[in-house]
């Protein structure tokens, strides 16, 4: 996909069009979204006011309630990214490193990778309960695909010299693993991590919205149903930040230079 | 020995198959030992029992058809607005500069959470489920539309404008062929995501076709049903993506 800004060098005076073009275009943005609210043209409360969805983020914020769903939802999806994470990285090496067992077995991660991952919910259910277990489940499993696919691309790009001279130090199994496969793999690990963040993010909060009694997903959901619309946009509002930030944030990682200087 | 196995067409995929259908008569096996809980898990034997039954039974076809118009529905809604949109930042180069981010910015975004505000907006129907796919979709076909155009070869742009071609000219015989393999990838993509949520979405709101199907068995505790038409739909994805993957190679064979 196009890198986003990959378009040149940008001349100053160009900066600044841009930054007044976006400026413009959220301000319209905004008058429109307030113009619609006013006119009644919607059910009332499907588009409710800015000031409204202002107030209800300040509300949201302001209460332990969402802070306490907030940390049950991030425990549930680091628990996810841990246990994917780890996993999807194990068979990534295996496959990426073993010319037979990517012939044999990648064709099922690639193409079962980008199958629809919540109607597996039922079954997650019946496994491990409707409490977080179920939840954590949903996360691994949406986490684990991007997550391999990207370690056993990694694997193959390492430069062959980097294993020639582990080799000719005799290192062990576990010294390749930690001493070259992982800092070589930097990157791809990185980028299949914020993929599988993504995901995993999608996967956990949406098995909370089907069946669950907490998290953010839960909240949502309850919003719904109770159609408090100033709610739910203020928890929309909040977990598009939210995923939107920690997705910027470990991009970061992944860009060769970011890294602090020792 | 080994690596002129390894090196062989059929063996490496044949037994990555046979080991697939080792694990299932070993699940079969300890199911049957009680081992396993068979009101979990059922035995792999009666989930393949049960296929034909939903198959008949379930309207699986008629389910089918629902599913794969609700994809058609996106994917023409993909094609419109995300090729519009693609062009008409690629001819605008400021707005171009000034949104670009926000689009990659959405295709990282979690849209499909967004579907109780859809149920509010649209109603519990088929609208809701296509512009939940739609909506998915949208940043890959917009991205590689800008990424198709801005990527011609400035050497053809030049031939064109040399021939004294006018803009339309331009576009019809250069720009437009040259973008379309790379239009084609967005498209592929966003009709994926598309597919993902359609099929999502159909089974969190408990409406349309084969998403419904599984929450409906699910519900019911037909427990071989279940695992039948998740086995059913994971195979009609595969299936898809396959095909997908397939036309796009046919329509840029140096990739």
């Amino acid at each position: 996909m196009a890198a986003a800004g990959n378009v040149g060098a940008i001349a100053p005076t160009a900066q600044r069009h841009v930054l007044w073009l976006r400026a413009a275009i959220i301000v319209v943005v905004l008058a429109v979204w307030e113009a619609v609210a006013a006119s009644g043209l919607l059910f009332r409360d499907v588009v409710p006011s800015l000031a409204v969805i202002g107030k209800a983020i300040g509300r949201l914020l302001a209460t332990p309630d969402f802070y306490r769903n907030l940390s049950i939802t991030a425990a549930e999806i680091a628990g996810a990214l841990l246990i994917g994470g780890l996993a999807g990285v194990v068979v990534g090496i295996a496959i990426g490193a073993n010319r037979f067992l990517a012939r044999a077995y990648e064709s099922f991660i690639y193409y079962l990778g980008p199958t629809p991952k919540i109607i597996f919910f039922p079954i997650m259910i019946m496994w491990f309960g409707v409490g977080p277990g179920s939840k954590v489940a949903m996360g691994v499993l949406s986490c684990f695909f991007p997550i391999a696919v990207s370690a056993a691309g990694g694997m193959r790009e390492i430069d062959k010299v980097l294993i020639r001279v582990g080799r000719s130090f005799r290192v062990t199994a576990w010294q390749m693993v930690s001493k070259i496969y992982l800092p070589a793999m930097r990157a791809p690990i990185v980028n299949g991590i914020r993929l599988g963040l993504g995901v995993a993010i999608i996967g956990t909060l949406l098995a909370e919205t089907k069946l669950s009694n907490r998290g953010l997903g839960y909240l949502i959901i309850q919003a719904y149903s109770v159609f408090d619309m100033p709610r739910m946009y203020a928890l929309l509002t909040v977990l598009f930040v939210l995923s939107i930030g920690v997705n910027a944030l470990i991009g970061r990682l992944a860009t060769p230079g970011r890294r602090g200087v020792d | 020995m080994r690596r002129a196995f390894a090196d062989t067409r059929f063996g490496p995929p044949a037994v990555g198959v046979a080991s697939l259908l080792l694990a299932l008569a070993l699940l079969e096996a300890l199911i049957a030992a009680g081992v396993i809980n068979g009101f979990i898990v059922p035995r792999p034997s009666q989930i393949i029992a049960a296929i034909p039954r939903i198959i008949v039974e379930e309207d699986v076809l008629d389910r089918f058809l629902q599913t794969a118009l609700e994809a058609l529905w996106a994917s023409l809604l993909l094609t419109v607005v995300g090729i519009g949109l693609g062009m008409l930042l690629f001819r605008f180069r400021l707005l171009r500069l000034a949104t670009e981010t926000w689009v990659a910015a959405l295709a990282s975004a979690p849209v499909v959470l967004m579907y109780p505000l859809f149920l509010v907006i649209f109603g519990r129907s088929a609208t809701t489920i296509v512009m939940i796919g739609f909506a998915a979709g949208l940043s890959p076909v917009i991205l590689k539309t800008v990424e198709g155009f801005a990527g011609t070869r400035k050497v053809l742009l030049d031939v064109g404008r040399s021939f004294r071609l006018t803009n339309t000219q331009l576009f019809h015989k250069i720009l437009l062929p040259a973008a379309l393999p790379t239009i084609f990838v967005g498209l592929r993509l966003g009709l994926i995501f598309a597919m993902i949520n359609i099929v999502g979405v159909e089974f969190l709101i408990n409406f349309g076709g084969l998403g419904q199907l599984i929450n409906e068995l699910a519900e019911r505790y037909d427990l071989p049903g279940t695992y039948g038409a998740i086995f059913f739909v994971v195979l009609v994805s595969v299936v898809f993506f396959f095909c997908a993957e397939r036309i796009e190679r046919w329509l840029r064979p140096g990739m």
